[in-house]
């Protein structure tokens, strides 16, 4: 499954880079970008677990930049 | 600005203010006397209104094992600096950090605009005709069926078939052509185009989702995610540039003093390093650029699935085109009348008089062809032989229009005519009356497209066609084709693509260049695959990794110089954020270079890179530069 999710307050660019790192280091993840341009983060993963993935995936930008709030819908 | 922009402003203002302030306090004489505090209150009060929240997020994030983030690296710096005395430059390095910021952020967000404004296409909502009301609601709440009004000054929420009214439709966000579309009832209408003049109701036929606007924004939206190589490498590259310029400010703080003693200095200078560590200007400028390059595209109808596909192209050096609806306009007209024993447009109205009767496109195209001229003629009856023509009786004459093996057939030898196209014969009473050649004729604009791709440097440029040879070799050669690969079966197209490819000289790209139908393979195996003429139509979009929204070739020649454009810009930035990083750096080391320098090495470069990536997004000069 790929999903799109919107991303407010990502003030750096080099934090975009660092986020989509730890992201695609996740179990699981098969691709995953965050783009500080569209201010947009990508996530394709196995269906099964994407759920917790997801969580996963926030968390760890949650650690780059404390101040991002990921959209989860 | 938003919120939190004016809320930093203000709070820069306030820093700059009481930082002044400091200067109007007499510097002491001695250490820790009243007016020493006094001076170092000032000074701390402006560095903590301009940087506590650097400061705080330094301190939060090396808990979360950051070490190297930008927070910490300025906190290190300006505390640093306070430590070995340096208030006045401590306090300045902060504020002049928040400024460059505050001013990055600001350039972002309004790049970030311009590019969503160009690619406008979504619609805020759709009148709908329910129980005889018309009601105001979200685009994606009407189904398939509804009637939607579209009034003057208004975008067509969602594709549909016109059933009143009629209009001029501005498709400019769609196809980058400011021609008006004249659509009236019965006519197909695309979302996102602007109704100018005329109110219309339309039957819905797809749902928001997947409607052509929808489609279209998805496209450009999710082109950040093929990042270009360029992009990936400088993200690659920030991750031990940082590290290193660390590690070298560490080192300069404490092994050149063991030798000379001269501590403050040292450190000072291993401070500066601290402040031009950060990669930033690098890592906004070249996705920024790329992302202007694709927002200007879009606004030409050029739209762009990845700033890789931007960067393939603009080193394009070979490209292949598909011959039907690509270089040719994709329909037969009349190209050559040769009547043996009466006039032109005796032998054209006859023929057209007996194809009347039958649906096939050259048929058509000899009956267009008449009727432009406003010929006529009676026909008696007509009647189609499959394979081979029609035979028909027109002012009591008995006529029979067809191929070669037609004439044979009937006994009659028809006369050679080695052109190119379909040849159609005629024959009258049973004798030998001439024959039309019908051809699908080049575009017009094809020749000089062609032209501009050899002056940017198109080494080769190849048709791949099913045609025979004849044919083949006159388009390529009315339209200024090197090379022509012809004869080829649906499935030969690929392997003439591969055969190419592997020809291709290392360091340039391939683009292959079809109206989406059926060359998806051919556009897939390409480096760069452009699909023309693809408004409507899902395969194309879906195959192709450029899509032309509009029929119109010349966009192949801009498509590459934007391409060009966006690439030497972000060569131009990194080139430039390198060169000014470095010499900062070199100057720091020999007590050349201070931290104001460092300072503009850091923001001063970002906010020059933005400015410059901005230019990325304007297309205008280009297209009349073609």
């Amino acid at each position: 499954m790929k999903k799109t999710f919107k991303l407010v307050d990502l003030d750096c660019a080099n934090c975009a880079a660092k986020m989509e790192d730890a992201i695609k280091k996740i179990d699981g993840v098969k691709n995953a970008t965050v783009s500080f341009i569209s201010q947009k983060m990508t996530i394709e993963a196995d269906d099964e677990r994407f759920d917790e993935i997801v969580r996963l995936a926030v968390k760890a930008c949650k650690k780059v930049e404390p101040d991002c709030e990921v959209i989860v819908k | 600005m938003t919120k939190k922009q004016k809320k930093n402003l203000v709070r820069i203002i306030a820093a700059a203010v009481l930082f002044t302030g400091g200067f109007f306090v007499p510097a002491a004489e001695e250490k820790f006397s009243v007016l020493w505090f006094v001076r170092l209150a000032v000074f701390l009060a402006a560095y903590l209104t301009a940087g506590w929240d650097v400061l705080w997020k330094a301190i939060r994030n090396i808990s979360h094992g950051h070490v190297f983030d930008e927070n910490f690296l300025m906190s290190a710096a300006s505390v640093g600096a306070m430590i070995i005395g340096e208030y006045s430059e401590g306090t300045a390095v902060m504020i002049f950090y928040q400024v460059g910021e505050l001013f990055q952020s600001i350039a972002v967000g309004k790049s970030r605009k311009s590019i969503s404004d160009m690619i406008d296409l979504s619609p805020d909502y759709a009148n709908v005709e329910r129980d005889g009301e018309v009601i105001e609601v979200e685009p994606d709440e009407v189904g398939i069926g509804e009637i939607i009004v579209v009034k003057p000054g208004e975008k067509v929420p969602l594709d549909g078939v016109v059933v009143f009214g009629s209009t001029g439709l501005n498709t400019a966000a769609l196809t980058g052509e400011s021609a008006l579309r004249d659509v009236a009832a019965g006519d197909e209408v695309l979302s996102g185009s602007l109704n100018t003049n005329g109110l219309i109701k339309i039957k819905v036929t797809s749902e928001f989702c997947n409607s052509t606007a929808a489609k279209i924004l998805e496209l450009v939206e999710n082109s950040a995610e093929n990042k270009a190589k360029t992009e990936n490498f400088i993200t690659r590259f920030a991750r031990v540039y940082t590290p290193v310029v660390v590690i070298g400010a560490v080192s300069l703080g404490c092994v050149p003093p063991i030798f000379d003693g001269n501590w403050s200095d040292w450190v000072y200078r291993a401070l500066t390093f601290l402040v031009v560590s950060c990669p930033c200007a690098l890592v906004i400028s070249v996705p920024l650029s790329f992302f202007g390059g694709i927002g200007g595209a879009s606004h030409k109808g050029i739209m762009v699935k990845g700033a890789n596909y931007l960067e393939e192209l603009a080193r394009a050096k070979i490209f292949v085109f598909d011959k039907t609806g690509t270089l040719t306009k994709g329909s037969f007209g009349v190209a050559e009348i040769n009547p043996v024993g009466l006039s032109e447009e005796e032998l054209l109205t006859l023929c057209a008089s007996a194809e009347k009767v039958s649906n096939h496109p050259i048929a058509k195209s000899i009956v267009s062809a008449a009727e432009k001229r406003s010929l006529k003629a009676k026909t008696d009856s007509a009647e189609e032989i499959a394979g081979y023509g029609v035979k028909a009786v027109v002012c009591g004459k008995e006529i029979s229009v067809g191929n070669a093996r037609f004439m044979e057939k009937l006994g009659i030898k028809p006369e050679e005519t080695p052109v190119a196209g379909t040849v159609v014969h005629c024959a009258v009473d049973g004798g030998y009356a001439g024959n039309i050649v019908v051809r699908d004729e080049p575009k017009e604009n094809a020749v000089s497209a062609l032209k501009r791709l050899s002056e940017l440097g198109a080494d080769r440029k190849i048709m791949l066609t099913g045609d025979r040879k004849n044919a083949a070799e006159a388009v390529a050669k009315a339209v200024g084709i090197d090379e022509v690969v012809c004869e080829l079966l649906p499935d030969g197209k690929v392997e003439a693509v591969e055969k190419i490819y592997a020809e291709k000289p290392a360091k340039t790209a391939l683009c292959f260049v079809g109206d989406g139908m059926n060359d998806a393979p051919s556009l897939a195996r390409a480096d760069v695959g452009i699909a023309m003429g693809a408004l409507g139509s899902d395969a194309a979009i879906e195959a192709a990794d450029i899509v032309l929204m509009n029929d119109n070739i010349e966009n192949i020649p801009l498509a590459v110089k934007i391409a060009r454009k966006t690439h030497r810009i972000v060569t131009e930035n990194i080139v430039f954020a390198l060169a000014v990083k470095a010499a900062v750096l070199i100057l720091t080391v020999f007590g050349i270079g201070n931290m104001w320098a460092a300072v503009f090495a850091d923001v001063g470069v970002s906010v020059i890179a933005i400015i410059n990536a901005m230019r990325a997004m304007r297309t205008g000069n280009l297209q009349k530069s073609l």
